[in-house]
C-alpha cells in the first residue's frame, strides 16, 4: 500500500510529507527531488522505479503530488488516489498553489490523517469529509455525541456520500449535459476517429434522502420498451421505432459511485440517491452518428523555399437557428517563419510567433455558415535538413447541444418520507457541447 | 489564516523558543507552537529534542491540537521510545472515550506509535476497539491490526487478533469487511502458507455482497482480494463473474481495472464454447477503451496493462485498433505505450490505416517516438506479409528524409524485413548503400554490414564498403566489430578470390590487435574453420537462417500468465513480477492463472515424468549402441564453455600460419575436391601448434578406440553399491552464545528417508532457563521451510543441550540468494529473537528419483547450451571410480553410464533438485591420478558452484 505521500513546490522543497509505512525513510523525500523534479530530461513516466522504492506522481499547476511505495501496490487506484486527493483540497481551499497549502497545512494534515490509513485510501467523499474535517478543527468537541456517532454512520454507511436530515425550502435540481467531441481528420476530410466524452453533472437541492432515476434516449433502453409496450408508446411518438435520431448507441458509460451499479446491469436503469450539490452522475462515450459541429478545411501550398500558402475554411454543421461561441481556429506555422499576413472574412486573426502559431477567433457563429482565412507566412531560409512536422490544425468551440445526440428523457424524484412529490422538484436541463481535441491534418 | 508564517522561522534558538512556547499556560500559544513543530518537521529540521514538551501537550479536549500531537508521536516515538510510553495512557484513556471519532483517532494513531515496549500495552484497547458499537472504530481498529502486525507478527497471532479479525468479514458495515479484508490480504501475504484468507464459497459470498454496497476504495480492496481466490468450478466463476461485472461501469479506473483483473483469471475456467463466455468477452472491451479517455497517468497504466491484455486475449480489443491512435498532445509516455499496442492489434484487417498513422508519426518531433514508429513500420511489415511490400516503400520514403536518426533506425528495421523475406526485397540495397556514411550508431552500422555481408554477390563494391569500415575497426563498439568480421568472412567465402587480402586483414584485427574474448573466438573459429574446412566453413557461415519470428518482444508465457494475475498493479506497471523489485516476504508467492475448464494442465517437464519411469526400470534399456556411442562422441566434441582456446602463438608464426591457411582454403575453395588440409598445413609447425591439432581442450577419447568405449558404456547397472545414506557434514556453530544471550545453536542438515532435516544442538549458556522456541527461515533460493513447529518440548535449562530434529519442506517463498546456498534463520526463545545465517549442502536437496534415462540424459546434454556447461577440478581425492559412483550414489546423484577411454574413467552422472532443476554431470577419473574433472550442464548454470561444492564434499568424506 501507499507508504507515503509528499507535496512538493517546483523547486523541489517539500511542503508536505507524511509517512505511513516504515519501510519509507526520510530519504525517499530527496529521492524523488533529484531523480524526477530536478531531472534534465523531461518526465519519461508518471511511475519512477529510484532504488526499489517506486514513485507516482501527478503536477497541479507548479505542484508536485508524489505517493511512494515499496510494494506490489495497486497502480490505478494509487493515481486515483492522488487525483481524488486533489479533489478534497480543492474543495476545501480552492486552487493548489503553493501559498494554499502552506496556509492550510495543518489541514491537509488532518486529511491526510483521515483519509489514508496505514496507506489504505477510507472516505474520500468531501461530503462527508466536511461534517468532521472543518477549517476551525474545533467542532469535535463543541458537538454533541449524538451528532458524532452520527457523522461516523455516514462515513462508514452504505450512503456515506449524503447525510440524513437535509432540507430545502425549494426542491431543485439542474442537469448539464456535458459533451466535449473529439476529431482527428484527414487532410482529404475523411474522419480518422471521433468521439464523444459526454458527462452528465448534476447539481442536486432536494430534501431528505431522495430516490432518483435518470432516463436518456439510450439505443438499448428504447429498443427494449419498443419491443414491450410498442402498443402505448407507438402512438404518442416514435420512439419505438428506434429511428437513428430519436436514440444513441452509448458505448461504455460509468457511474457515480451512488449509482446502483448492478441494477444497471441487470435492468439498464439508473437509480440512485445523490449527493447533496454539485457532482458527476456519470460519464460517457460514443462514437456512432456524431454530430460533428464544424469542418475544417486546410489547404496548405508551399511556394518556393520560404513562402507559404494557407487557406483554411471552416463550416458549422448545425440548425441555423443555434449559435456557437468561442470559436478559435489554430493553425500552426514553421518555426522559421519570420512573417505572416492574414486576411480572414469574420472575427479577428493574429499571428502568435511565441505560440508558432495563428490563432483566428470567432465571437459567434450560426450553423450552416461558412468563413474562411488566408495567410501568406515568409519563411527565413534554413539548411535544417528536417522538414516542418506540420502539426494539425485545431479547433475549440462551444455549442448548445450535445453532439452525441444524447437526450435527457426523465429524472424522476421520489422522497417517501417527507410530503413532496416529483412534480414539486423544479429541474432544469441544459447541453453544452465543447470541443475536445478537434484536429484536421494538413 | 496564514499557517505559511510557520514556515519560515528560522532563527538560532528556534528549538528553545519553541520549548517555552510549548510549556506556556496559553492554549492558543501552545497550539500555535505545536504547529511551528511540525512545520519544521516537515521541512525536514530535527525537533525530536521537543519530545517531552510535545507529548504533555497530548492531554487536551482539543481535538485539532491532539491530532498534531499524534502526528509528531507518529514521527518521532521510534527515536525516543521510552518517552514514547508517557503517551500510553492517553491512549487508553482515548480509547474509551464516548466519541467515536475521539476512539478512532486513538486507535488510528497507536498502531503507527513503532515501539515495541509499547505495543503490549495497546492489546486491551485494540481489543476493544475491534468490538466497538461503532463501525467507525472498528473499522479502523481492523487496519491496526495490520499495523501491529507489521510490528509484531508474534504478538497478534497470540492474541488472536487474527480471528477477531476474520470475524469482522462477517460485520454488517460493508466499510468494516473492506478494511478487514485489506488488512488480512496483507498479513496473509507475509505468510504465504497459512490459511489466513480461507476463502471458501461463504466468504466469498459475503465479499460479493458488501462489494455492492462500500466505498470505491473498499471495491478495490474486495476485488484484488477476489483474485486471490480459485472457483472450485466453472459454474461458481461464472456466477462470480455475473457479479463482479457491474464493476465495470465504476467511474473510478482501479476498481474497473480489478474487475477485469478477477474477470481475466476466472474466465480462464470458463468453457470456450459457452455463450456466457462470448458475452464477458465483448464486456471487456468497452471499459478498457474508456480508461482511455482518463487522465494521462491512469491511461499510461491502463495502457501498460492492456499491453498484457492484448497480449494474454488479442480478441477483445482487436476491433478497437482506432482509439488506440496517438494524439499530437499525448504525453510521450502515453504515446509511447500507444505505439506498442498498435503493433500488437495490426492485422490484415487494418494495416493500412495503421501504417498511414505511423508514417505521419515518422514526421514527429520527440526522438524516441519517431524511432519507435520507424520501428513499428518495420514489425508490421514483418508481421502482416500483405503489407511488406507499402512497408519497405514507406521505409524509404523515410530514408529519403535524411534525418539521420531515422535513416538509421529505418535501416535497422530493413535488415529485418530482409530476414523474414529472403530474397523480394533486395532491389533497394542500392539505396540503403547510399546512406552508409551517416550512419554513427553501433545498431546501424551493424545492421547495414550485415547487409553487405549477407548479398555481397549482389553488391558490385561490397569489398569496398567493408574495407572502409575496417580502417577505424579499434574504435568500432564490439557489436559492429563482430558483425564486420563475419561479413568479410561471408565475402570471402563467396568473392574468393578478391578478398584474401581483406579477410587476413579483419582476422589479425580479431585475434591479435583485440582485447575482447568474444572478438577473438570468433576469429579463431573462423580462422580455424577456413583453414581446416573451407567447405564446412561455407556451410556453418552461410547457412540459411531460420526466418525470425513475427511477434516480437513478446512477454514470456508464464510471466504473462502471472502478470495478467497482477493487473492494475505495479507488476503490471513495470512488467516484472513483483519479486523483481519487492524487498522482504511480500508479495512474492508467484500467481498462476487457474487452468481451463475443458482441457488438463499440460504436462510441463517431460523429464519428471519419464525420469520417475526409469528409477525402477532394469539399466537394460539399451538404445541403439551405435547411435548412443555417435552422441556421446558429439557430446565430447563440443568444448566446454570455460576452457581457453589455445594459447596464440607468437606473432611471426601467426602470420606465417595465416598465409598458408588462406592459400590451403583458397585451394579447396577454388573447386577441388576437398582434400584433407592436415598435409598442407603438416609443413608450418607454427600451424600445428596454433590450429593442426585438436585443441588442447578437446577430451582424448576423441581418438579413443570405439568398441573398448561400448563396452565400458554399459556394465554399470547392476554394480552401484547399495546407498551408504546421503553424505551430512558435521555440525558447526552457526549462532555462537556471545551473540545470543547465551544460547548457542550448532548443527548440520541431513537428508534422511527423502527428508531434508535441520538437526541442531541447543546449548544454553546463560544463566536462566530458555523456553518457547520457535523458528523462522527467510525466503531462500530453494524455498526451504519448516515442515513443522520447533519441537522443543522442555525448557532448557542453564548448561544444558539438546539436540532437535526440524524436518523441513520446500515449499516456501522462494528467493535467490547469494551465496545459493544461504539460508537465513530466526530462532526466538523467551529472551529474544536472534538472525543467523547458515548455508545448507546443496546435496539435501538431491531428490531420489533423480535419475535420467539415458536417451533423455543424452538429447538433454545436447540441448542444453554449451554456455551453461562449467568444469571444476577436485583435487586430492582417491577413491576408484566405483567407490565413487556408489559414494555419490548414496547422495542421490546418480551415475547413467560410464566408460573408459584410455584408463579415463569417464562417469555420466545425473541429479534432480526438489525444484525440479535437472544436473547432468560428466566426472572424469583418471586411474593414479587424484585429481578428478567435472563438467556440470545444467539449465540454471547457477547452481553449478553449489552442486560442485557437494560433489566435493561427498568424494572427500
Amino acid at each position: 500500500m501507499i507508504g507515503g505521500l509528499f507535496i512538493y513546490n517546483h523547486k523541489g522543497e517539500v511542503l508536505i510529507s507524511r509517512v505511513y509505512r516504515d519501510d519509507i525513510g526520510r530519504n525517499a523525500v530527496d529521492a524523488f527531488r533529484v531523480n524526477v523534479i530536478h531531472a534534465r530530461q523531461q518526465v519519461r513516466s508518471p511511475v519512477t522505479n529510484i532504488a526499489r522504492t517506486s514513485f507516482f506522481h501527478v503536477k497541479r499547476s507548479n505542484i508536485w503530488l508524489a505517493a511512494v511505495t515499496k510494494q506490489n501496490v495497486n497502480a490505478a487506484m494509487v493515481f486515483e488516489f492522488l487525483y481524488k486527493m486533489c479533489d478534497v483540497m480543492t474543495a476545501y481551499f480552492g486552487k493548489i498553489s503553493e501559498e494554499n497549502i502552506k496556509n492550510n497545512f495543518v489541514l491537509i494534515y488532518e486529511l491526510l490523517d483521515e483519509i489514508l490509513d496505514f496507506g489504505y485510501p477510507q472516505n474520500s467523499e468531501t461530503g462527508a469529509l466536511k461534517t468532521f474535517i472543518t477549517q476551525q478543527g474545533i467542532k469535535g468537541q463543541v458537538s454533541k455525541t449524538k451528532e458524532q456517532s452520527q457523522i461516523t454512520s455516514q462515513v462508514t454507511g452504505q450512503i456515506g456520500w449524503r447525510r440524513e436530515g437535509i432540507k430545502y425550502r425549494r426542491n431543485e435540481l439542474f442537469l448539464d449535459v456535458l459533451e466535449s467531441v473529439n476529431l482527428l481528420m484527414s487532410p482529404q476530410g475523411q474522419v480518422l476517429s471521433a468521439h464523444v466524452s459526454g458527462r452528465v453533472v448534476m447539481k442536486s437541492y432536494l430534501s431528505g434522502m431522495p430516490e432518483c432515476k435518470f432516463g436518456m434516449n439510450d439505443k438499448i433502453v428504447i429498443d427494449k420498451q419498443g419491443k414491450g409496450g410498442a402498443s402505448d408508446d407507438a402512438g404518442k411518438s416514435d420512439l419505438g421505432g428506434g429511428s437513428g435520431k430519436q436514440s444513441i448507441a452509448i458505448d461504455d458509460c460509468t457511474f457515480h459511485q451512488c449509482v446502483r451499479l448492478s441494477k444497471f446491469d441487470s435492468e439498464r436503469s439508473i437509480s440512485f440517491i445523490p449527493p447533496d450539490g454539485e457532482y458527476e452522475l456519470m460519464r460517457y462515450r460514443t462514437t456512432k452518428d456524431i454530430i460533428l459541429p464544424f469542418r475544417v478545411i486546410p489547404l496548405v501550398r508551399e511556394v518556393g523555399r520560404t513562402k507559404l500558402e494557407v487557406k483554411v475554411v471552416i463550416k458549422s454543421n448545425f440548425k441555423p437557428s443555434l449559435l456557437a461561441q468561442k470559436i478559435e481556429v489554430r493553425i500552426p506555422t514553421p518555426l522559421n517563419t519570420s512573417g505572416v499576413q492574414v486576411i480572414c472574412m469574420k472575427g479577428k486573426a493574429k499571428y502568435k510567433a511565441s505560440e508558432n502559431a495563428i490563432v483566428w477567433k470567432i465571437k459567434r457563429m450560426a450553423g450552416m455558415k461558412e468563413s474562411q482565412i488566408s495567410a501568406e507566412i515568409e519563411l527565413l531560409p534554413t539548411n535544417d535538413k528536417k522538414k516542418w512536422a506540420r502539426p494539425p490544425i485545431s479547433m475549440n468551440f462551444e455549442v448548445p447541444f450535445a453532439p452525441s445526440g444524447l437526450k435527457v428523457r426523465y429524472l424522476k424524484v421520489f422522497e417517501s418520507k417527507l410530503n413532496y412529490s416529483d412534480h414539486d422538484v423544479i429541474k432544469w436541463v441544459r447541453y453544452i457541447g465543447r470541443s475536445g481535441i478537434y484536429e484536421t491534418r494538413c | 489564516m496564514t499557517d505559511s508564517k510557520y514556515f519560515t522561522t528560522t532563527k538560532k534558538g528556534e528549538i528553545f523558543e519553541l520549548k517555552a512556547e510549548l510549556n506556556s499556560d496559553k492554549k492558543e500559544k501552545k497550539k500555535e507552537a505545536v504547529k511551528k513543530v511540525i512545520a519544521s518537521m516537515t521541512v525536514g529540521k530535527d525537533v525530536s529534542a521537543l519530545f517531552p514538551d510535545v507529548v504533555n501537550c497530548m492531554q487536551t479536549d482539543n481535538l485539532e491540537l491532539k491530532k498534531l500531537v499524534y502526528l509528531y508521536l507518529m514521527n518521532y516515538a521510534k527515536s525516543q521510545p521510552d518517552m514514547a510510553i508517557m503517551a500510553v495512557n492517553t491512549f487508553v484513556k482515548d480509547c474509551e472515550d464516548p466519541n467515536p471519532l475521539i476512539r478512532a483517532l486513538a486507535v488510528r494513531t497507536m498502531g503507527c506509535i513503532r515501539v515495541d515496549k509499547i505495543t503490549e500495552y495497546l492489546c486491551e484497547p485494540l481489543r476493544k476497539c475491534l468490538k466497538d458499537e461503532d463501525p467507525y472504530v472498528r473499522k479502523t481498529a481492523a487496519v491496526c491490526v495490520a499495523k501491529l502486525h507489521d510490528i509484531n507478527a508474534q504478538l497478534v497471532e497470540d492474541q488472536g487478533f487474527l480471528d477477531t479479525l476474520k470475524d469482522l468479514i462477517s460485520d454488517s458495515n460493508p466499510m468494516v469487511v473492506a478494511n478487514a479484508v485489506a488488512a488480512l490480504s496483507e498479513i496473509a501475504e507475509s505468510h504465504p502458507n497459512s490459511n489466513l484468507l480461507d476463502l471458501n464459497p461463504q466468504t466469498i459470498n459475503k465479499l460479493l455482497t458488501a462489494l455492492n454496497e462500500c466505498t470505491e476504495w473498499g471495491q478495490i480492496f474486495i476485488l484484488d482480494c477476489l483474485a486471490n481466490y480459485t472457483p472450485r468450478d466453472d459454474r461458481e466463476s461464472q456466477s462470480i463473474c455475473e457479479r463482479v461485472t457491474p464493476r465495470l461501469s465504476h467511474a473510478n479506473s482501479a476498481v474497473v481495472l480489478s474487475a477485469v483483473k478477477v474477470l481475466m483469471k476466472f474466465m480462464e475456467m470458463l468453457p470456450k464454447d459457452l455463450d456466457y463466455y462470448g458475452t464477458l468477452l465483448k464486456k471487456l472491451a468497452p471499459p478498457l477503451v474508456t480508461l482511455l479517455s482518463a487522465e494521462p497517468e491512469l491511461q499510461y497504466v491502463a495502457l501498460r496493462n492492456i499491453n498484457l491484455i492484448v497480449q494474454r486475449r488479442p480478441e477483445i480489443l482487436k476491433h478497437e485498433m482506432k482509439v488506440f491512435f496517438v494524439k499530437y498532445n499525448d504525453p510521450i509516455y502515453v504515446k509511447l505505450e500507444k505505439l506498442d499496442i498498435m503493433i500488437r492489434l495490426a492485422s490484415q484487417a487494418n494495416i493500412a490505416q495503421v501504417l498511414a498513422e505511423l508514417k505521419e508519426y515518422a514526421t514527429e518531433v520527440d526522438v524516441d517516438f519517431v524511432r519507435k514508429a520507424v520501428r513499428a513500420i518495420g514489425r508490421c511489415a514483418i508481421k502482416v506479409e500483405q503489407s511488406a511490400e507499402r512497408c519497405v516503400s514507406t521505409l524509404l520514403d523515410l530514408i529519403q528524409t535524411k534525418v539521420n536518426y531515422v535513416v538509421q533506425e529505418a535501416i535497422v528495421v530493413i535488415k529485418d524485413i530482409f530476414r523474414k523475406y529472403p530474397n523480394k526485397y533486395e532491389s533497394v540495397i542500392a539505396t540503403l548503400c547510399e546512406n552508409l556514411d551517416s550512419l554513427d550508431e553501433p545498431e546501424a552500422r551493424a545492421a547495414m554490414i550485415w547487409i553487405v555481408g549477407e548479398y555481397a554477390e549482389r553488391i558490385d563494391n561490397a569489398d569496398e564498403l567493408l574495407e572502409s569500415f575496417l580502417e577505424g575497426f579499434h574504435d568500432e563498439s564490439t557489436q559492429v566489430q563482430l558483425q564486420l568480421l563475419t561479413a568479410i568472412v561471408k565475402l570471402f567465402l563467396k568473392k574468393p578470390t578478391e578478398t584474401q587480402e581483406l579477410v587476413q586483414q579483419v582476422l589479425s584485427l580479431a585475434t591479435q590487435d583485440s582485447d575482447n574474448p568474444d572478438l577473438r573466438d570468433r576469429g579463431y573459429i573462423y580462422w580455424r574453420l577456413l583453414s581446416t574446412d573451407p567447405v564446412a566453413a561455407k556451410e556453418v557461415v552461410l547457412a540459411e537462417k531460420p526466418l525470425i519470428s513475427e511477434e516480437t518482444d513478446l512477454i514470456e508465457p508464464t510471466l504473462l500468465e502471472e502478470l495478467i494475475c497482477h493487473i492494475g498493479t505495479l507488476a503490471s506497471v513495470y512488467h516484472k513480477p513483483p519479486s523483481a523489485f519487492v524487498e522482504g516476504s511480500r508479495g512474492v508467492q508467484h500467481k498462476r492463472l487457474p487452468g481451463s475448464a475443458g482441457s488438463g494442465e499440460s504436462v510441463e517437464s517431460p523429464d519428471t515424468g519419464s525420469a520417475a519411469g526409469v528409477s525402477d526400470a532394469p539399466p537394460a534399456v539399451i538404445p541403439s549402441q551405435g547411435d548412443l556411442l555417435g552422441d556421446l562422441l558429439n557430446l565430447d566434441l563440443a568444448p566446454p564453455a570455460t576452457t581457453t582456446g589455445p594459447p596464440p602463438p607468437t606473432s611471426s608464426g601467426m602470420q606465417m600460419g595465416a598465409m598458408d591457411l588462406l592459400g590451403g582454403g583458397l585451394d579447396s575453395l577454388m573447386g577441388d575436391e576437398s582434400e584433407p588440409l592436415g598435409g598442407d598445413l603438416g609443413g608450418s609447425p607454427a600451424m600445428g601448434a596454433g590450429f593442426g591439432a585438436p585443441p588442447a581442450a578437446m577430451p582424448a577419447s576423441f581418438n579413443a578406440p570405439v568398441s573398448g568405449g561400448l563396452d565400458d558404456l554399459f556394465d554399470l547397472g547392476g554394480g552401484v553399491g547399495m546407498p551408504s545414506g546421503a553424505y551430512s557434514p558435521p555440525k558447526s556453530i552457526w549462532l555462537p552464545a556471545m551473540k545470543a544471550k547465551g544460547l548457542e545453536i550448532s548443527g548440520t542438515f541431513a537428508r534422511r528417508a527423502g527428508v531434508v532435516q535441520m538437526e541442531m544442538t541447543l546449548t544454553n549458556k546463560a544463566m536462566s532457563v530458555m523456553t518457547d522456541f520457535a523458528i523462522q527461515f527467510n525466503r531462500n533460493s530453494f524455498g526451504l521451510a519448516p515442515a513443522g513447529p520447533l519441537q522443543v518440548l522442555t525448557p532448557v535449562s542453564p548448561n544444558q543441550s539438546i539436540e532437535v530434529a526440524l524436518p523441513l519442506n520446500t515449499v516456501g517463498p522462494v528467493m535467490k540468494m547469494e551465496p545459493l546456498n544461504n539460508l537465513q534463520v530466526a530462532v526466538k526463545n523467551n529472551i529474544d529473537v536472534f538472525y543467523f545465517s547458515c548455508q545448507y549442502p546443496i546435496s539435501m536437496l538431491f531428490v531420489e528419483d533423480g535419475k535420467m534415462e539415458r536417451q533423455v540424459f543424452l538429447a538433454t546434454w545436447k540441448d542444453i547450451p554449451n554456455d551453461n556447461e562449467s568444469q571444476f577440478q577436485i583435487k586430492d581425492c582417491h577413491l576408484s571410480s566405483d567407490a565413487a559412483s556408489s559414494k555419490l550414489q548414496g547422495s542421490n546423484i546418480f551415475t547413467i553410464a560410464k566408460r573408459t577411454v584410455d584408463g579415463q574413467d569417464m562417469l555420466y552422472q545425473s541429479t534432480k533438485l526438489t525444484n525440479g532443476i535437472w544436473v547432468l554431470a560428466e566426472l572424469r577419473v583418471q586411474a593414479g591420478n587424484p585429481n578428478y574433472t567435472v563438467s556440470l550442464k545444467c539449465r540454471a548454470p547457477e547452481v553449478a558452484q553449489c552442486v560442485f561444492q557437494s560433489y566435493e564434499a561427498v568424494l572427500k568424506n
